[in-house]
C-alpha cells in the first residue's frame, strides 16, 4: 500500500484536492463566499498539476464554460455558492439535455435573494428536484466531513462520466469553512482516462459528434426524455447511499445531511449514553432519494425527527418514503440560524415523550 | 471574379458542394444570407484542410442548426453563451480549430459580457457575427443592431432614439481592445462582397491557426422575411441602409 499522509484542511480546500485527484483538466469559477478558498485553491494548484484555471466572468460564463470543456471529452468542475448556482441553473439545465458530464459544487448560504454568507441547506429543493428547466435531475452528494468532502468530490468525477450526467457536491458554509484532518495516499497516480466516443475532438477518422439539447425531429425531444429517464432509474437502483448509525435498535431516529448530521451524531450519543434507543439515518445521495433504505427503517424506529438549516426541504422526501405508521417530525433553522445540539435533543426528548399514535 | 479561374475549381465542374457541407436542403426562408455563409465557412475550411480539427459552437437563433449542414464537430450553445462554450472548448484543445457563429441578438444583446470578456482574454478564436439587424427565428423582433426607424414586431413605430437607444456598434467597442487581434465588417451584397466575405472568415481562420488569438468577422446579411422585403429589395436595403450605419471595412 502507498504511504498515506494526513493533512489540516478546510472543507472547501479538500474538494479543491479531490477534483485534482480526480482528474481535473478545467476548472472555471467566479468569486463568491463562502466558497472562496476553493477558487482560491484551484488557481493556486490546478495549473502545476496539468490543469486549467480560468476566473471567469460571471456564473453563467463558467458553467458554460465547463459545459464547453466537457463536451470536448476534459473532466470538469466549477463551484460556488447559492446566488451564484441560482444563475448556473440554465446551463445545468442543456448539461441535462446534452448529457456533458460536470462536477458542481454548491457551498450552501443563507437565502432567499442575497441572504447572508452563513451556513444554510435551504438549497434542497433546487438541488434534487431539477433547479432549471426540463425534467432533468444531478447526482447529489452530502458530505458530512472534511475527509468525505474530498472522498466524494473525488468520486463524484467517476459518477459523472459513467453516467454522462452533472454531479454537486452539496456543501454547506458551515462544512467548507471548517477545518479537519483529511487522510489520503501521499502520491496517486492521475486516473484512467474515461473514453468520450461521444466527444469533440474533431471529425477524424469518424462521423461528425454534435453535443446539443435541441432535437428538432417531432419526437426528438420526447425521445431524449424517455433515455434521461432510463438513465436516472438506472442511477436511482445502483447509487442510492444512506449512512445508518446506531439503528439496530432505535426506537427514534434523527433524520439529516452533511452539518446537521454532524450535530444529530452528537445528540445520539449524547442520549445513548443516558440510556435513550436512538440512532441517526445519514442520506449521502440526496438525489437518488434513499427512500427504499429509508422506508425499510420505519418499519421498526416510528419516530423520524428530520433536522435541517433550512425550513423543511428534505422533510418532503422522508415523508413521502416513511412506512404510513411512522412518525415523521421537523425541526428546522435557516437564514444563518443553525439548530444547536441543545435545541435538536429538546425536540428529539419531547418527540419521545408525546404518545404513540395508532 | 469567376470561381473556375479561381485555385482550387477545376475547370470541367466549377462549382462543386464543399466536402464540409452537407447535401441537404436547410430551413432557411429565400433570400436568406445564412446559406451563403455556411458555404464561405465549409469553403475555407476544406481549403485549409482542417475539417478533422474543427470545431463549430452554434447559436441559438435561425443558424442553430447549423450543425446539421456542415460535415464536422459541432457544440450548440445557449443563448449567448458561444463564446463561454468556446472557450471552454479550445481550452482543453488547443490543437482544433474551434469557431462561433452567432447572431447580431446572441453576440451583442444577450451574449454581450460573454462576448467582451472572451474577446478582451484574447481567446484564440474565430468569431463568424452575422449581423441582419433583426431577430429572425422569434419573429423579427428589435436587435441590438436594429437601425433608427426600422420597424420590427416590437418597434412597430420605428426604433426611436428616445424608447430603444442607438444600434449597437459592437465591433467598434471590441476593436478597442487590447485581446482583438483581428475585426473586419463584411457585406454579403453581392458576388464582390461575398468572396471579400470569404477572404475575411478565412483570415480569420488563419490567425487562429497562426496563435494571433481573438478574430472576429461581422458580416451584414439580409432577412428579407422580416425586413417585408423582396430578396432583391432586401439586399438593397442592407446595401443602401444598414451598411451605412455598420460601415463595412477593417476596424483592427
Amino acid at each position: 500500500m502507498s504511504k498515506e499522509i494526513t493533512v489540516l484542511m478546510s472543507g472547501n480546500e479538500s474538494i479543491g484536492e479531490g477534483a485534482i485527484r480526480a482528474g481535473l483538466k478545467f476548472y472555471a469559477g467566479y468569486p463568491i463566499t463562502p466558497q472562496n478558498e476553493l477558487t482560491a485553491y484551484m488557481a493556486e494548484h490546478l495549473p502545476l498539476r496539468g490543469g486549467i484555471f480560468l476566473q471567469s466572468e460571471s456564473e453563467l460564463a463558467a458553467i458554460n464554460m465547463v459545459y464547453g470543456a466537457s463536451a470536448a471529452g476534459a473532466r470538469v468542475m466549477t463551484t460556488s455558492s447559492s446566488p451564484g448556482i441560482s444563475l448556473k441553473q440554465e446551463g445545468l439545465s442543456y448539461i441535462a439535455g446534452a448529457q456533458t458530464p460536470v462536477v458542481v459544487a454548491n457551498v450552501m448560504r443563507a437565502g432567499p435573494g442575497l441572504g447572508n454568507i452563513w451556513p444554510a441547506q435551504s438549497d434542497y429543493f433546487q438541488a434534487t428536484k431539477g433547479g432549471g428547466h426540463g425534467d432533468y435531475h444531478m447526482i447529489v452528494l452530502a458530505p458530512s466531513t472534511v475527509q468525505e468532502s474530498l472522498d466524494l468530490t473525488r468520486e463524484a468525477f467517476d459518477l459523472a462520466d459513467r453516467y454522462r450526467i452533472a454531479v454537486m457536491i452539496l456543501s454547506d458554509g458551515m462544512l467548507g469553512q471548517m477545518m479537519e484532518g483529511v487522510t489520503m495516499p501521499a502520491a496517486e497516480e492521475p486516473p484512467v482516462p474515461v473514453a468520450k466516443p461521444w466527444a469533440l475532438t474533431g471529425a477524424a477518422g469518424r462521423r461528425k459528434n454534435i453535443v446539443c439539447s435541441l432535437f428538432m425531429e417531432r419526437d426528438g425531444v420526447e425521445k431524449n426524455n424517455l433515455l434521461l429517464q432510463r438513465k436516472y432509474r438506472r442511477i436511482a437502483h445502483n447509487e442510492t447511499r444512506l449512512e445508518a448509525y446506531r439503528m439496530a435498535d432505535a426506537s427514534a431516529a434523527i433524520v439529516a445531511y452533511g452539518t446537521m448530521a454532524r450535530i444529530g451524531r452528537s445528540v445520539v450519543d449524547a442520549m445513548r449514553a443516558r440510556g435513550v434507543r436512538v440512532g441517526l439515518l445519514r442520506p449521502i445521495t440526496l438525489w437518488p432519494f434513499p427512500a427504499r433504505e429509508i422506508a425499510r427503517f420505519s418499519h421498526k424506529t416510528k419516530r423520524l425527527l428530520v433536522v435541517e438549516m433550512s425550513y423543511g426541504q428534505m422533510v418532503e422526501d422522508v415523508r413521502l418514503t416513511a412506512d404510513k405508521k411512522a412518525v415523521v417530525h421537523f425541526y428546522g433553522r435557516a437564514g444563518g440560524g443553525i439548530p444547536t445540539h441543545k435545541q435538536v435533543e429538546r425536540e428529539l426528548t419531547r418527540f419521545l415523550a408525546r404518545k404513540k399514535r395508532g | 471574379m469567376c470561381l473556375a479561374a479561381t485555385p482550387g475549381y477545376p475547370m470541367s465542374k466549377s462549382y462543386k458542394r464543399p466536402a464540409s457541407l452537407v447535401d441537404r436542403a436547410t430551413h432557411y426562408c429565400p433570400g436568406c444570407g445564412h446559406g451563403i455563409l455556411h458555404r464561405l465557412v465549409a469553403e475555407v475550411v476544406d481549403e485549409l484542410g482542417i475539417r478533422e480539427k474543427v470545431i463549430s459552437v452554434a447559436p441559438v437563433g435561425c443558424a442553430v442548426l447549423a450543425y446539421h449542414y456542415w460535415d464536422f464537430d459541432s457544440a450548440e450553445a445557449a443563448h449567448g453563451r458561444a463564446l463561454a462554450v468556446a472557450t471552454g472548448i479550445k481550452r482543453v484543445r488547443p490543437d482544433n480549430v474551434v469557431f462561433t457563429y452567432q447572431g447580431d441578438g446572441d453576440l451583442a444583446a444577450i451574449g454581450t459580457a460573454e462576448t467582451i470578456h472572451a474577446a478582451n482574454r484574447g481567446e484564440n478564436l474565430t468569431v463568424i457575427f452575422v449581423n441582419n439587424a433583426v431577430y429572425g427565428m422569434t419573429g423579427g423582433q428589435m436587435a441590438p443592431t436594429t437601425i433608427l426607424g426600422q420597424k420590427t414586431a416590437t418597434t412597430p413605430r420605428g426604433r426611436s432614439v428616445k424608447d430603444e437607444g442607438y444600434p449597437l456598434k459592437i465591433m467598434e467597442m471590441l476593436a478597442l481592445l487590447d485581446g482583438v487581434a483581428y475585426a473586419e465588417r463584411t457585406l454579403l451584397v453581392n458576388p464582390r462582397e461575398v468572396l471579400n466575405t470569404r477572404r475575411a472568415v478565412k483570415e480569420a481562420f488563419l490567425n487562429q491557426m497562426a496563435g494571433k488569438g481573438f478574430s472576429i468577422v461581422e458580416v451584414l446579411s439580409m432577412c428579407p422575411t422580416y425586413a417585408g422585403k423582396n430578396p432583391t429589395d432586401a439586399i438593397r436595403w442592407v446595401s443602401e441602409n444598414l451598411a451605412k450605419i455598420f460601415q463595412p471595412g477593417r476596424l483592427k
